[in-house]
């Protein structure tokens, strides 16, 4: 018996603060709902516009069928960017280059895909999976790279990265991977490497690839020497030092993971559900899975409920912009919410008197402290 | 295989930009304003020791704010006769102190969560970022369905002729004060940081909490305090940025048009090295390069440089500023080294 109480304790003190951030943002974005009701076209004010719209919101994204498998496709890119941003805030890095990342990864999985036409889906689709990886990795080789040698931070690395990614896009996509004669920049098509539907409209087997990440990454964090570096690193790279291990070589690998699953993730979009890029080819998917990744406290189990969540709120914002006239950017306000209830947990927890609650980011620690003083050694 | 006559290059390289520079030089500094402005703000938050990331929301907050004041205010007071210089109006006026005042609340939230909740800086940045993109596109969404009308925009100040067609300086001069008002205020907000940063007493003292707080607090310093002053402040000089957008570089707001210059401004400031002027300097070097860019496709030479240039695709001048940062940080061209408390949360000493 105690066993189980010890067990659901545990569980509480993990869960209860992520859980008071969503429903405190889901509170605070029904205020910003009503305040702006009378704007709405065809509403005057209007309290009971939250209600709406909020239903509206769980249909889109849980109400059928449909809207379930848009839920797990929108959710699958987020989960694989946040198990790869999550993996760095153990190690106290902070990637923010899931963004340019992910495009990397995209760009060279069209790339490939081009490259392999013909070949068969059983040679393009691993191949071209396999390039969006190998860019995505390389993307995040070059900051931990960066800060291992040099100590350039990687938070100012990888945002240059993320528009760097950005302007290399737009080159190749108008450039050197055009379609012949098509109106506008775009690529070929991504023919036998469009990954297979599964299940509904467009669930593409990405998403199943995606899913099993996550027991990968709790392996390798909690099961396996290197995930005990990298944990043992971003909790005190000192002491981890003084331990035999290699602070820099594990920040190259953290790193480098980390641009892989971002690059994944890119992939899967791209040969899933675009089958094509343009040069405008853009994506939320880096900065949201920051917030997946704090709200999940970098745990693979939390992150992937994180991205659930996330990818049903993508997934249902359309819906909701359509029957109650509230624009899909409150999604964005929700998120904005949620990470500054996580943020300022010490004094959340305060005010709802939460003892016993972890303090929801407690491995963030040395993320900005080696701003300053950017040696590693 | 030909050779590439390397020095004959570079030499045609600096005659074309020196010739071309004239040219140039005015658009450089309309697109180096509001990166300037942006970069200063993160001088002014870094050199006191808080990392600023957030200085892309701030801008785009105080952009939308400008416009949806100044639409307000014509509403209700009519849009009014322009003064002659700079065609000021009072709507437009209200929107540029209600986007200074949305600029300062931003980093005032910027700042309670750095300096009092102690919390991670560059979350705290992304909160502001995330939060701007998601308020204002919502209420933009909202209020343009309503096609609303806007205050219009700041004028650029008129030369007389006899002053732009100056030998040799005219072309400068033009670029300068050939501006609107944000546009001129941006450069004496530049002279007076730099001198305040490093001719005053709250600028050693500003440098001193940035590098190392604990002695400062030792000697007197009031350390929270000031890193307070500091981010709020700092918020009115990103407002400006934002403010210049939608109020004098365009007389409107779209969703998104900060379009990263908040980001180019935290490169500028790195390439900068944290000082005003150089951080101004990085930010018209930014926009010189994408307007040289320009310049190439509309007036090539046409010798061999020409070929040259016309090889160089155009993204690569976009991602100039970025590369030049990364670069620098790495320290392979003259390390840039940020302040040495840069983004620690500062503690006191428990009372003993």
């Amino acid at each position: 018996m105690t066993g189980l109480r010890n067990a659901l304790r545990q569980i509480w003190a993990t869960m209860a603060l992520p859980l008071l951030a969503i429903v405190m943002a889901l509170v605070a974005g029904a205020v910003v709902i009503i305040l702006s009701s009378a704007l709405v076209p065809g509403h005057g004010f209007d309290p009971g516009l939250p209600l709406t719209a909020y239903k509206a919101l769980f249909e889109g994204s849980l109400g059928t069928d449909n809207a379930r498998v848009e839920t797990l496709v929108q959710a699958a890119p987020l989960l694989l960017a946040a198990l790869g941003i999550g993996l760095g805030f153990k190690a106290g890095l902070f990637n923010i280059g899931a963004q340019g990342q992910f495009l990397m990864g995209a760009i060279a999985a069209v790339a490939a895909a081009g490259a392999l036409k013909g070949d068969g889906a059983l040679v393009a689709i691993p191949l071209s999976l396999l390039a969006g990886c190998a860019a995505g990795a390389a993307w995040g080789l070059i900051p931990g790279f960066l800060k291992a040698v040099s100590g350039a931070h990687e938070v100012v690395t990888t945002i240059m990265l993320n528009f760097i990614a950005l302007a290399l896009l737009s080159f190749l996509v108008s450039g050197p991977l055009r379609l012949p004669k098509s109106p506008q920049p775009v690529t070929a098509p991504v023919s036998d490497a469009a990954l297979p539907i599964f299940i509904g409209r467009d669930g593409h087997i990405g998403i199943i690839l995606a899913f099993l990440a996550v027991p990968v990454v709790w392996f390798l964090l909690f099961r396996t020497t290197r995930g005990f570096e990298i944990r043992a690193v971003g909790a005190n790279p000192d002491a981890s030092r003084y331990a035999g291990m290699k602070p820099r070589r594990l920040i190259i690998l953290t790193m480098t993971v980390a641009g892989l699953f971002a690059g994944l993730a890119g992939a899967g979009n791209i040969l899933g559900i675009n089958h094509q890029m343009s040069a405008t080819f853009s994506t939320t998917v880096g900065f949201d899975a920051i917030t997946v990744a704090l709200l999940g406290r970098s745990h693979p189990i939390g992150i992937m409920l994180a991205a659930l969540l996330f990818g049903g709120m993508r997934a249902g914002a359309a819906l909701m912009q359509i029957k109650a006239g509230v624009p899909v950017e409150l999604v964005d306000v929700v998120q904005s919410i949620i990470l500054l209830f996580l943020v300022a947990s010490p004094i959340v927890r305060r005010l709802f008197r939460l003892r016993g609650v972890k303090a929801s980011l407690g491995t963030t620690d040395t993320m900005a402290r080696t701003y300053g003083n950017e040696v590693i050694r | 295989m030909t050779e590439i006559p390397v020095l004959g290059l570079v030499i045609q390289f600096g005659a074309f930009i020196l010739d071309q520079l004239p040219f140039i030089a005015h658009a450089a500094v309309a697109v180096a304003i509001p990166i300037a402005l942006a970069a200063m703000c993160g001088v002014m938050c870094e050199r006191s020791g808080v990392v600023n990331i957030g200085l892309e929301g701030i801008m785009l907050t105080a952009a939308f704010v400008a416009w949806i004041a100044g639409t307000v205010a014509v509403a209700t007071f009519g849009s009014g006769t322009p003064t002659p210089v700079f065609g000021i109006t009072l709507p437009l006026l209200i929107g540029l102190v209600a986007a200074i005042l949305a600029g300062m609340a931003m980093s005032a939230i910027h700042a309670w969560l750095a300096i009092t909740v102690r919390a991670d800086q560059i979350i705290s940045g992304v909160i502001i970022n995330i939060a701007a993109v998601g308020m204002t596109g919502y209420l933009n969404t909202l209020i343009s369905k309503q096609s609303p009308v806007g205050a219009g925009g700041f004028t650029p100040l008129q030369l007389p002729a006899s002053v732009s067609d100056l030998p040799v300086v005219g072309w400068l001069i033009n670029a300068i004060f050939a501006q609107g008002p944000i546009a001129i205020s941006a450069f004496v907000v530049m002279i007076v940081l730099q001198i305040y940063l490093f001719r005053t007493r709250w600028g050693l003292r500003t440098r001193a909490v940035g590098e190392h707080p604990r002695a400062a607090e030792t000697v007197g310093i009031n350390v929270v305090r000031l890193r307070y002053r500091n981010v709020i402040l700092s918020g009115a000089v990103a407002a400006l940025g934002g403010a210049y957008l939608s109020m004098e570089l365009t007389t409107s707001f779209q969703a998104n048009m900060t379009a990263g210059r908040g980001f180019i401004g935290l490169a500028a400031m790195i390439v900068g090295r944290w000082s005003p002027v150089g951080a101004f300097g990085a930010a018209l070097l930014f926009a010189s390069s994408k307007a040289i860019s320009q310049a190439i496709i509309f007036a090539a030479p046409a010798n061999d440089l020409g070929k040259f240039l016309a090889s160089i695709p155009s993204q690569l001048y976009d991602a100039l500023p970025y590369l030049v940062t990364i670069i620098i940080l790495a320290g392979l061209i003259g390390r840039s080294i940020p302040p040495a408390a840069d983004g620690q949360p500062y503690e006191r000493e428990a009372a003993t």
